[in-house]
């Protein structure tokens, strides 16, 4: 607030890099307690690595934010706090997983060092990342990227009945979903930076609804045409939810009209409708959600009932980290898909309420920054990247809960699985880049070169 | 380890999460009121709490004290956009040019179909009287009732209409 100008620009927040330094402190202590809690409770012991485990995690925390400090100064001051609070509770849980030998080998360390290479890809971006409008150049390549991206796991051979990783030997799998959803948004912010105006105004009004010309459907219907298809060869309803409302949302943010978001998703129940009656993957998810206390093909009960099962035992208060027993949870996933429902049982309705509403707070940060930035790409930029987040969360927590069928993605941060923390710490960095620009005091206005040009001749 | 440190450990686990979210919220909060100083939003909430016949009759006050002795005396220090999208947002005047307009870099960008993106200039001549110059805009700009064609003095409190857009000087 140097000049009253800067009224106009509707920037008066101090640079809050304090307040970010001591949430953070915050954050990693949170973690290190639950630590100290799942082994006292397991093993009646502090566990050994405590000291170690806290050292590591408050190091990559300072780090990142050491570098925010001197690469974003002005960024939002909560969105690094609450990834590494989920990141570390994250760690913690799959930790208390480790420590039921029916569970397989121990996720955890793998986990750590999948949280640190995305610690480093997240401060790759800030530092390399200048301006996240350079990304507007690379509309047309991030396209081609993203489509590569999406469609690469269909040669790989199907994984739980998904075909959404790509299995390179020697290092691992990959789930290449997860980074195609940042490139595409990308994609989709500078292809509708461009078009927005002839999506949003040659429309006629019929029932209230704007309707869009015939042929401004042809984007909606393309983006619509590939979910279907995801859905179809790749068996991932969760993928193809994502990617198609993301293109939704963007495009109602883009043009402010409600009935794109109508067409969506009228096209998205009536897709899902016909694949999830003929798929037999998706139909079997489908069955499993509408009558999940059916005893499942093989004779036991289904994972959806049992993570219900998990989520009731775990009522208002949950039965405490470490003492609960989603290692009962059967089937394959229950540090990946269903780390949700060992956080509904030991925790309680309390502490899952806490954490969506940490990524609730995550997302609101992302719209926020939105809302706040001055350049369009970069508006809608965010917008896609936080409504990305948002389905993600929505779509996972829907699938555990029961709201929807289940699908295989992962709790972004929380969940195990080292594609979805790496690429959700580099849309972190993108999205506090943009809100480092956006949060930055408008420097004063230069002089005008009309003003010198042009002289005035007053003839009195 | 004994049931009621588990269950101490339990509850305080949680409390402290909610601790986190409460925090997070505060931080919030204090975000909100930071963006609240840039006073646009609290203009508004004012000039919304007066019905706008108020606002127009307490305007010709300052037109009158000022008419005769022509500068210095009332100088204004502020200018304010009074009507349209950008209500209740001021600029202080420090000599600067100010220029308005729909194009970016504008001092004030005008969010107004009506507005050219370089419509107008305000600047002070070399006694510090405050002069407006309409920069060749489609739809031109008025004072009073007069739409400009030279570089004319602005009165104060005189309003300055740039399509829906009202902006006056003031003390």
């Amino acid at each position: 607030m140097s000049t009253s100008n800067t009224t106009i620009t509707s920037i008066g927040a101090p640079n809050r890099r304090n307040t970010e330094l001591a949430l953070l402190v915050f954050a990693v202590a949170i973690p290190v307690f639950a630590y100290a809690n799942v082994g006292l409770a397991k093993n009646n012991s502090v566990p050994a690595g405590l000291l170690g485990y806290g050292l590591g995690l408050g190091a990559l925390a300072g780090i990142a934010h050491l570098l925010v400090r001197k690469f974003a100064p002005y960024a939002d001051p909560l969105m690094l706090p609450i990834a590494t609070l989920l990141n570390g509770l994250g760690l913690v849980l799959i930790w208390r997983l480790d420590q039921e030998p029916r569970l397989g080998k121990a996720m955890a360390p793998n986990q750590l060092l999948w949280s640190t290479l995305g610690v480093a890809l997240f401060v790759a971006v800030l530092v390399f990342l200048k301006d996240h409008r350079i990304l507007q150049r690379y509309t047309y390549i991030s396209m081609f990227l993203s489509l590569a991206l999406l469609v690469a796991p269909v040669f790989f051979p199907a994984v739980y009945g998904a075909r959404i990783w790509i299995t390179l030997p020697g290092i691992g799998s990959l789930q290449p979903g997860e980074f195609a959803k940042i490139i595409i948004t990308v994609f989709f912010a500078g292809y509708l930076m461009v078009k927005r105006d002839a999506l949003a105004l040659a429309s006629r009004r019929f029932m209230g609804l704007y309707l869009p010309r015939g042929r401004d459907l042809g984007p909606i219907l393309v983006i619509w045409a590939m979910s279907m298809l995801i859905l179809v060869f790749e068996t991932d309803l969760g993928t193809s939810l994502l990617f198609f409302g993301l293109f939704v949302i963007m495009l109602y943010v883009a043009t402010e009209r409600t009935s794109w978001i109508v067409f969506g998703l009228l096209l998205s129940a009536g897709g899902a409708a016909v694949v999830g009656s003929a798929e037999p993957h998706v139909k079997v998810r489908v069955q499993d959600w509408l009558h999940p206390l059916k005893l499942a093909a093989n004779g036991g009960v289904t994972e959806t009932a049992q993570s219900m099962y998990a989520f009731g035992s775990g009522g208002l208060f949950g039965s405490g980290l470490g003492q609960g027993y989603s290692r009962l949870i059967g089937g394959i996933a229950p540090k990946s898909d269903y780390i949700l429902a060992t956080v509904g049982e030991e925790l309680g309705l309390a502490g899952l309420m806490a954490v969506l509403l940490l990524y609730a707070l995550l997302i609101e940060r992302g719209i926020r920054t939105a809302l706040a930035a001055r350049d369009p790409f970069g508006k809608l930029l965010a917008i896609g990247l936080s409504g990305a987040f948002a389905l993600q969360v929505f779509v996972v927590a829907g699938g555990v809960t029961g709201l929807i069928p289940l699908t295989g993605m992962t709790m972004p941060f929380l969940a195990q699985g080292g594609s979805s923390v790496i690429a959700n710490w580099a849309l972190v960095a993108i999205l506090l880049r943009i809100s480092d620009t956006a949060r930055r005091p408008a420097p004063s206005p230069a002089p005008s070169p009309d003003a010198e040009a042009t002289q005035v001749v007053r003839s009195q | 380890m004994s049931e009621l440190t588990l269950t101490v450990m339990r509850l305080g686990f949680l409390a402290v999460l909610w601790l986190f979210v409460i925090v997070a919220v505060q931080v919030i909060r204090s975000d909100l009121f930071g963006t609240r100083v840039t006073q646009r939003a609290v203009r508004r909430g004012d000039d919304r709490s007066r019905p706008p016949q108020q606002r127009q009759q307490d305007r010709p006050a300052p037109r009158q004290q000022q008419a005769a002795p022509r500068p210095r005396r009332g100088a204004p220090t502020k200018l304010v956009v009074a009507e349209g999208s950008l209500a209740g947002t001021t600029v202080a005047l420090q000599g600067q040019t100010i220029t308005l307009g729909r194009a970016h870099d504008s001092t004030i960008v005008l969010d107004d179909d009506y507005a050219s993106s370089r419509h107008a200039r305000i600047y002070p001549d070399r006694d510090g009287q405050w002069i407006v110059e309409d920069l060749g805009s489609t739809n031109g700009t008025y004072l009073d009732r007069n739409r400009l064609t030279t570089p004319t003095p602005v009165p104060l409190g005189a309003p300055i209409r740039i399509g829906k857009t009202v902006i006056e000087l003031r003390k």
